[in-house]
């Protein structure tokens, strides 16, 4: 234990760059996976054939893409066609694109949970498509999405650590660059995974939190 | 004001509407009884655009109905719609939703709109509950609070689709009280509904519909005292006397 306390003294101050890195992947993916998420649900269900069908088979493209491979071809094969891009910006692009289809359909389905007459109540009042998703559907569609919307992002913060195979140095990667310099395994690894349990947990309690208020309604 | 012309509807392979021709006149109360599932409420549905029909025209003032294209949203804006269910919007206080349409799809100022919707409110006699949510308000009230905001938009018609269905019986009064100081300030209105006292005692004309056909049509303490029809003797006996 004393032995544990003197390495995490020392590998701490290291980690927590690598945490820095981590959470600036985790935000910026969440950000535009939600973006494009919400844009494809929108299209899903937009109720013209042509768009709806654009984002079902974009949207099974994209879950039938091993996120490490996503990231693999952004930063490794994209240069081939004149686009590079550092490996953080490939990682949050690649990241944001995966988790887009998680957020799609679980905005689709808390959008089509809502009840048809509220629709029909809107377009009677003249509203149109996108009048009626903004001041009708959407503000009660958040309720439902919220807390699966909180496991998304726990799972977001978990997955940013495959940043890590296209050399961002976020945790995992500053764990395993000290334990293979050190030998150091257990230590190293016993405080990583306590790292990423930190931040997951005020995540757990937030979709606690929304799970209890979706419970009110 | 309101023109159906040989009005056919089918979903799927079921046709509920067989040529429905009826008019409306401005100022006019037009209810329409019939045993359910017989097309009553796919004629409102029409009429505003919810469903597209097959064949045949409705006009309102002049202009045809296609639930299709971007004119609908004018003529929704013309002929307002109450439900059964009332479907207000849960996550808006009753002055919220009187407001809306106002507010969002007129562009009225802000504070013009909702000094309207407080004084519709008070007309419809729910001024103390504007901050109110839907889930505080009885069935009755929910039903005012939507009458309120259809008027808001201060449609030249109002179409109420079975608009006390669902409501307690002691509630059904006070809506029913509603529509009636709306029908003597002169709104033109069509009424799906069940209450033969209210048809009888506030609407100018009945149109009986059975099967997806009007079998009968005419002034409504006629057509209610003396139906012609025996099918519409037969529902209107079911429908008074159920013993």
């Amino acid at each position: 234990m004393e032995k544990f306390l003197r390495d995490a003294a020392e590998f701490v101050p290291i980690l927590l760059q690598g945490v820095g890195l981590t959470i600036v992947v985790t935000i910026g993916s969440l950000i535009l996976s939600t973006i494009l998420g919400l844009i494809w649900a929108l299209m899903r269900v937009s109720g013209v054939r042509v768009v709806s069908g654009l984002s079902a088979g974009l949207i099974n493209v994209i879950r039938g893409i091993p996120i490490i491979v996503l990231l693999f071809y952004l930063y490794f094969v994209m240069p081939d066609f004149g686009v590079t891009m550092t490996a953080l910006q490939a990682s949050i692009l690649g990241l944001g694109i995966a988790y887009s289809a998680y957020q799609a359909e679980n905005f689709r389905a808390g959008i089509e949970a809502i009840d048809k007459g509220q629709i029909e109540a809107a377009q009677t009042i003249g509203m149109g498509w996108w009048l009626t998703m903004r001041r009708v559907v959407l503000p009660q569609a958040v309720g439902i999405v919220l807390p699966p919307y909180g496991n998304i992002m726990i799972m977001l913060l978990k997955d940013s650590s495959q940043a890590s195979t296209i050399t961002v140095a976020e945790l995992a990667l500053q764990g395993k660059l000290i334990a293979s310099s050190t030998f150091k395994n257990t230590s190293v690894f016993t405080l990583v995974a306590l790292m990423y349990l930190a931040m997951s947990i005020p995540l757990i309690l937030l979709v606690r939190h929304f799970e209890k208020k979706a419970g009110h309604r | 004001m309101i023109e159906l012309r040989d009005v056919h509807k089918s979903f799927g392979k079921i046709e509920v509407l067989k040529g429905i021709s009826a008019r409306v006149e401005k100022s006019e109360v037009v209810c329409i009884v019939g045993p359910s599932g017989s097309g009553k409420s796919t004629i409102l549905r029409c009429i505003n655009g919810l469903e597209s029909y097959d064949a045949g025209d409705i006009l309102v003032e002049g202009s045809r109905v296609d639930s299709h294209a971007a004119s609908i949203v004018a003529i929704r804006t013309r002929v307002s719609m109450v439900f059964q269910r009332f479907n207000l919007f849960p996550h808006r206080t009753a002055l919220e939703n009187v407001a809306e349409g106002p507010i969002y799809v007129k562009n009225e100022p802000r504070a013009e709109a909702l000094d309207r919707g407080r004084a519709l409110l008070a007309k419809v006699g729910l001024a103390e509950k504007a901050d109110a949510y839907p889930a505080q308000l009885s069935g009755g009230q929910q039903q005012r609070v939507a009458i309120a905001r259809a008027l808001a938009m201060q449609p030249k018609a109002i179409l109420f689709d079975e608009p006390t269905s669902a409501l307690d019986p002691e509630l059904v009064g006070d809506v029913l009280s509603v529509m009636r100081k709306l029908a003597d300030d002169g709104m033109t209105m069509v009424v799906v509904t069940h209450e033969m006292g209210f048809a009888r005692d506030v609407a100018d004309r009945v149109l009986f519909i059975d099967g997806g056909v009007i079998v009968e049509q005419g002034a409504a303490r006629s057509l209610l005292n003396q139906p012609q029809h025996a099918r519409t003797q037969d529902f209107l006996r079911r429908v008074l006397h159920p013993l």
